[in-house]
């Protein structure tokens, strides 16, 4: 065996034994990322179900009992009824109700003299996606009842017919629980080698190993392999929970899968290698790597909100996020399949930033103290 | 490859230096850490790197290994240029840093294979070598257990052992004996010892400790970057031949003795040596001329020289400073029966573990008593159950008539503390150092003022007061710590391992203070593994895994050890034969 | 006493901001997340690039078209001329919806039956694909309600008038941008509070104060009023940020928005303070207070409704103090609510604020003693 293999050999195997014997370590790779994917996958989301409705009928009517029944039979609302408008804007108020339909005294006459009423609709604008959400859910209930009312069947001149691909039940779990696997894999990648390197320099074993014939990048692939490995585990385990507990459909090739993976695992892992040798103490590593993984990761990616809406340099900015592209992968191959028109260039853009990061880490790790 | 050994191959010198220098920037502040060293070290030789921690000796050790870049200057290994060629220098010798970078979570085995692999030793080669290595630290019986469950003598053996896996042409040994106690100190340096002889490898080994640059066959004195001496051992002590005495007068306070010998015109060192006062006189000053009013009846008796009384002499020839002057009232009070620390049976159990295992000592007021032993010993444990940091499993302790530990915060007021490493904040300035301390005791008013002023004027901090305190010499730190310690006068002092590090003038500086204190009737206990502390104080303790093995004077320690072959016996050597007896007791009760 | 209290709070105050790292992570951070984050996170659409398969060539349907062009939140990127590539371009996100108008648009509106349109949605993010329907829909819904009064179709019979209270324009940056405020709060006060003790303990200067006459209780003021002035400092610099910067309207009363405030920071002063006693080093605290963080932000109704979370979890939402003061802070900044109002959480937040106080207090004790 030439030295440069027994060096390698003998590093990877002390790290794995490390890893096997630091419990700490698999918490970070495997425990975390399946709590937090249990955690959020039932924790987040975004789907506006259940909205607690007011209905004030002023005074009652057929007209205006055919209009509640009508809310009544929605699936989307729990509605409460009131007596009058001031204690629904009370309630309202004081966030016990999300919205309230106000049906005036003089509706059901108004009705039927062909004098166009008006129904009101209130609701609390504070959460503006939400809001938008009800104003939608009030609109197909009123347009279902308008056509009963005119009997005809073309309540609106121009007929909608609204087509949903990848998710036509609109389950919002199926493409959030794809996006919190590249959250959560972010903070692993990042956390496990920033905290890992930072220990080294602190326990002084940095200076023992460095004044040996190994060379930086053989200290640095020694570090990456079992990292590389353990995380892929964690990543692993964050799939199986998304297919089998949240039956989250996997219609792409999880060889492309594993691959896209692979690529972001690199990323992370060489992020985290920039962070720990720029700031050496475990302190300033661990701050700097909450700061710049999972924040942004939770933002920035595209995984909540949306990026084509975000102003230009924001825009910008999130094409320096990793987990930008994964998100995309992980989105489209988890719901549409294996698109490579998606795939290729955000593998492509993941490869880059793997290399970019690998790269920075190989130039800043020199065999130096200073 | 087989550990090339190749003797006879090593061309050159192992070491030549040329006006090295390198700074780093503190804060603000560019320190110079290296400032133009020019040095040579020969072949097959230990060559010890003296000097006081922050003297440079890490830095010249980081700059030799190539992990550091010089800002000007030199250094050549064999005729090898660091600065060209790091990985054929790296390749010629090996380094023990300071702390050096076991494996905690590995076993003894799994960091010598690391090692071996890494220095890329055959396997063939391997098993003799272990054998070898394994029987020469002692660490054969431990293969299996992991290398953070050692004791910290075991540790450094570990790591020595990795670091000689393969026999390198140049050895590099970063303070190798620090906190680790004289038996296995003595045991290293039986490893560097028959290494060199055996093998004909090159060392460079640095320490703080001046005793063991005896043990040297040459060495490089180190003190603020700058290199103040260079050669024999033995010829830097020769040099002091005939200006040491042993002053006594029994019947006084050897305090005021040292105290008042320390600022005859002539001395240039004055230390308490158990009840005698050691003093280095000027050349050609003879120890009848001293001068000294109101001590009569001296009796003086010649010592033979050692290497600290050179180094001293160095360096004041360099300060030309004395220190100031602290008058040392001979206290009526001092020594009295009063007893003010009372230790009975005390034990502290963490887990299944007895870190301190029913332990019984007194102290008197105005008494200097000590707690010496290796790290883990147990006087850390101690100490912090006296001042009350940590509670005791069983058994009585009162500080000045209180348990600290459940006594009312009020109580605390009485004590002083001054923890290892001058742990002060390190953000803030002196001055809010000071202030805060003075709140924090309950300082206010007029006598707030006075005593902040006192502090700055006292230990010459005025100078320095908006200095962040992190950017100070180690020596400030040092002086800070304890005028923070001071600023409420307390009536009992803690001091834990109060000067280790420190150089020797500034060691001496502080035990002026110390001894001050003392006599004005202050009761002060220290921790200490260094044995020439263990000198300065009136009585002290021998502590191993737990226990006490000795009470006494250290004049009486060191009797019990007197023989034929051992007349003069040092501290050392005491605590190395109480030690051994105390081993042999534990082998006779297991058998 | 007091002087003892405020030597200890100074003595914290200046180890903070004496340093120019930990003063940086103070004030540079905060104010950087709150502006790209204050941006990026909205709910509302923008641009969102559409492709147009027109198979009615009328000038009806060109009509409709140019009303999708011309909304805000749409923004057209390509004409088709045949089915083939709509898939191409959902599957690789050119686009986002395909507005897909059938032949017999035109005919069947002049002949009034149901003029059929259809839109394709990617469903991959199905929050953006609910909102670019939502969107759609009104704006099919405005030209066929246009189309209805000219040409005198069967008109619904009653109208329906949306009006969202305190925030008209539905503008999700105004229900966002206070949520920040909370985060950065939670954030900064967690890491000044929760590794100010185990900094402490590293140095040795812990040690250093223990054995001074200080009690436990005045360290453990010491260590918690910085962290209450600090959490609220940076608080205020964040609110005004929001306001003036980006001009989100503070309807609510000052003092309903600090009581508020403060009861959360005393909360997460509270919780940095259990994991500060229990940590060790630096390192351990970091994790404590990061194992605390992320779960709490996402917990908390920060980006998604709590109401739509299972009931366990939902119990779980009950013990975060964020979820508390989002609440507060949100409707202070867009409604005018009493404090009877806001009392429930108020409450909520002082009993949390209580315990953790006095956890971290027991814990202090028990670590230190």
């Amino acid at each position: 065996m030439n030295e440069r293999a027994m060096r390698l050999r003998g590093l990877i195997r002390k790290e794995s034994l490390q890893i096997l014997r630091d419990p700490s370590s698999i918490a970070i790779a495997f425990i975390l990322p399946a709590v937090l994917l249990l955690l959020f996958g039932f924790g987040v989301s975004l789907d506006a179900r259940h909205v607690t409705l007011g209905l004030v009928v002023e005074q009652p009517s057929a007209a205006a009992a055919s209009l509640t029944a009508q809310f009544r039979q929605s699936p989307y609302f729990v509605p409460q009824e009131f007596s009058n408008a001031g204690t629904a804007q009370t309630a309202l108020a004081d966030g016990r109700i999300e919205g309230f339909v106000w049906l005036r005294a003089n509706f059901a006459r108004q009705l039927s003299a062909g004098h166009d009423p008006a129904i009101g609709l209130f609701v609390n604008g504070t959460d503006a996606n939400n809001a938008r959400i009800i104003e939608n859910y009030v609109q197909q209930s009123w347009t279902i009842w308008g056509a009963q009312q005119t009997g005809s069947a073309n309540p609106a001149p121009i007929a909608v017919q609204p087509r949903i691909w990848f998710n036509p039940a609109v389950r919002s779990r199926d493409y959030l629980v794809p996006g919190l696997i590249a959250v959560i894999m972010t903070l692993t990648g990042a956390l496990l080698t920033a905290l890992v390197i930072a220990r080294e320099w602190e326990r002084g074993t940095m200076e023992a190993l460095m004044v040996t014939k190994i060379s930086m990048h053989e200290i640095l692939i020694s570090k990456l392999i079992p990292y590389f490995l353990l995380g892929m585990g964690g990543m692993v385990v964050s799939v199986l929970i998304a297919v089998t507990l949240f039956g989250v459909p996997l219609r792409g090739s999880p060889l492309v899968l594993g691959l896209a993976a692979s690529l972001f695992m690199l990323a992370s892992l060489g992020m985290g290698l920039v962070i720990s040798t720029v700031a050496k103490n475990q302190f300033v590593a661990g701050q700097i790597a909450i700061i710049t993984t999972f924040l942004p990761a939770f933002i920035l990616s595209g995984f909540i909100f949306d990026i084509s809406s975000m102003p230009p340099p924001i825009q910008l900015v999130t094409h320096i996020v990793a987990a930008r592209y994964f998100v995309s992968i992980l989105q489209t191959l988890f719901l549409a399949g294996t698109v490579w028109s998606v795939v290729l260039p955000n593998l492509f853009a993941l490869a880059v930033m793997a290399a970019v990061f690998l790269g920075v880490a190989r130039l800043v790790a020199r065999k130096r103290l200073d | 490859m087989a550990p090339g050994l190749e003797p006879g191959a090593a061309i050159g010198k192992p070491l030549v230096i040329a006006g090295l220098t390198r700074r780093f920037r503190a804060g603000k502040r560019l320190v110079t850490a290296l400032d133009g060293v020019s040095a040579e070290t020969s072949a097959g030789l230990v060559t010890g790197l003296i000097g006081p921690d922050g003297a440079g000796k890490t830095t010249l050790m980081r700059l030799i290994a190539g992990l550091l870049r010089a800002d000007a200057g030199s250094v050549r290994v064999f005729g090898t240029d660091v600065r060209a060629d790091p990985l054929a220098v790296q390749g010629m010798l090996s380094y023990m840093p300071q702390r050096f970078g076991l494996y905690e979570d590995l076993t003894v085995q799994e960091n010598l294979d690391l090692y071996a692999d890494l220095q890329g030793v055959a396997t063939a080669a391997r098993p003799e070598r272990y054998r070898e290595l394994l029987h020469m630290t002692g660490l054969a019986p431990f293969t299996a257990r992991l290398a953070g469950r050692l004791s910290g003598g075991m540790k450094q053996k570990l790591g020595l052992a990795c670091t000689l896996i393969r026999a390198p042409r140049l050895l590099l040994l970063d303070e190798p004996t620090v906190g680790v106690d004289p038996v296995s100190r003595r045991e290293l340096w039986e490893i560097v010892d028959h290494l060199v002889r055996k093998a004909g490898m090159s060392v460079l080994l640095s320490t703080a400790y001046l005793d063991e640059a005896e043990r040297c066959d040459e060495v490089l004195l180190l003190h603020e970057g700058q290199l103040i001496g260079a050669g024999r051992p033995g010829g830097f002590t020769q040099a002091m031949a005939g200006r040491s005495f042993h002053f006594r007068l029994p019947g006084r306070s050897k305090r005021a003795l040292q105290a008042a010998l320390a600022t005859v015109q002539g001395v240039t060192d004055a230390v308490i040596q158990g009840e005698a006062v050691r003093v280095v006189l000027e050349p050609g000053m003879a120890p009848e001329a001293v001068q000294l009013p109101g001590f009569s009846g001296l009796t003086i008796t010649p010592v033979p020289p050692r290497f600290e009384d050179r180094f001293v002499d160095l360096l004041r020839a360099r300060s030309g400073a004395r220190g100031g002057i602290v008058p040392v009232a001979e206290a009526a009070q001092a020594g009295t029966a009063e007893t003010v620390i009372e230790v009975s049976n005390l034990v502290k159990r963490f887990g299944g573990f007895a870190a301190v295992d029913g332990i019984s000592f007194s102290v008197r007021r105005g008494e200097i008593f000590g707690l010496l032993g290796a790290n883990g010993a147990g006087k850390s444990t101690t100490f912090r159950m006296l001042c009350g940091l940590l509670p005791a499993s069983s058994g009585r302790l009162q500080v000045d008539g209180f348990d600290l530990h459940h006594a009312a915060a009020v109580a605390r007021g009485r004590l002083g503390y001054m923890a290892q490493k001058f742990s002060l904040y390190g953000e803030l300035s002196v001055a809010q150092n000071l202030r805060f301390f003075a709140a924090a005791y309950g300082l206010t008013g007029a006598r707030r003022a006075a005593r902040l002023d006192w502090a700055l004027r006292e230990f010459e901090l005025g100078p320095r007061a908006d200095v962040t305190s992190r950017d100070l010499p180690l020596g400030f730190k040092q002086r800070m710590a304890l005028a923070c310690a001071l600023m409420h006068e307390p009536d009992v002092l803690f001091l834990d391992e109060p000067t280790s590090g420190v150089d020797p003038l500034a060691r001496r500086e502080f035990w002026r203070r110390i001894n001050a204190l003392a006599e004005s009737g202050v009761t002060v206990l220290v921790t200490t593994h260094f044995m020439e502390e263990a000198e300065y104080c009136d009585r002290l303790v021998i502590m191993a895994q737990g226990r006490i093995l000795a009470t006494g004077t250290s004049e009486e320690l060191k009797a019990a050890t007197r023989s034929a072959s051992l007349p003069e016996p040092t501290m050392e050597d005491a605590f190395i034969a109480l030690i051994m007896a105390d081993n042999a007791k534990t082998v006779e009760a297991a058998a | 006493m007091l002087a003892r209290l405020l030597a200890l709070v100074i003595k914290e105050f200046l180890a903070i901001l004496r340093d120019g790292k930990s003063r940086a992570v103070l004030i540079g951070p905060p104010l950087i997340q709150l502006i790209v984050f204050g941006y990026a996170a909205s709910f509302d659409l923008n641009h969102v690039p559409f492709a147009v398969y027109n198979q009615d060539h009328s000038a009806i349907s060109r009509d409709l078209v140019a009303d999708f062009a011309g909304s805000r939140a749409f923004q057209e990127v390509a004409v088709l001329h045949g089915p083939e590539r709509i898939r191409a371009l959902i599957d690789s996100r050119e686009v986002e919806m395909v507005l897909d108008i059938d032949p017999r648009f035109s005919r069947n509106l002049l002949t009034n039956q149901p003029a059929p349109v259809q839109i394709i949605v990617d469903g991959r993010n199905s929050n953006t694909a609910l909102l670019i329907l939502g969107y759609a829909n009104s704006v099919i819904a405005d030209a066929s309600a246009a189309w209805a009064a000219r040409h005198g179709a069967a008109e619904p019979p009653a109208r329906l008038e949306p009006h969202a209270l305190f925030n008209p324009n539905l503008d999700s940056h105004w229900f966002i941008i206070p949520g920040i405020v909370a985060l950065l709060t939670q954030i900064v006060t967690l890491l000044v509070v929760g590794l100010s003790v185990a900094r402490e303990r590293e140095a040795g200067t812990f040690d250093q104060i223990l054995v001074t006459p200080l009690r436990p209780l005045d360290i453990l003021l010491g260590k918690s009023l910085p962290g209450l002035i600090i959490g609220l400092a940076e608080g205020t610099v964040i609110i005004l940020a929001t306001v003036f910067w980006f001009g989100v309207p503070l309807n609510g009363g000052l003092l309903q928005l600090y009581t508020g405030l403060f009861l959360f920071i005393a909360a997460v002063t509270g919780i940095g303070l259990m994991i500060s006693s229990l940590a060790t080093t630096q390192q351990q605290a970091l994790l404590g207070a990061f194992m605390f963080m992320v779960p709490s932000i996402i917990l908390s109704g920060f980006a998604t409704p709590i109401a739509n979370m299972p009931a366990p979890v939902q119990a779980l939402t009950l013990v975060n103090p964020m979820r508390y003061v989002l609440v507060v802070i949100r409707r202070c900044f867009l409604e005018q609510p009493s404090f009877s109002s806001l009392s429930l959480d108020y409450a909520a937040m002082a009993a949390l604020a209580l315990c953790s106080l006095t956890a971290a207090a027991w814990l202090f004790r028990k670590r230190v003693v």
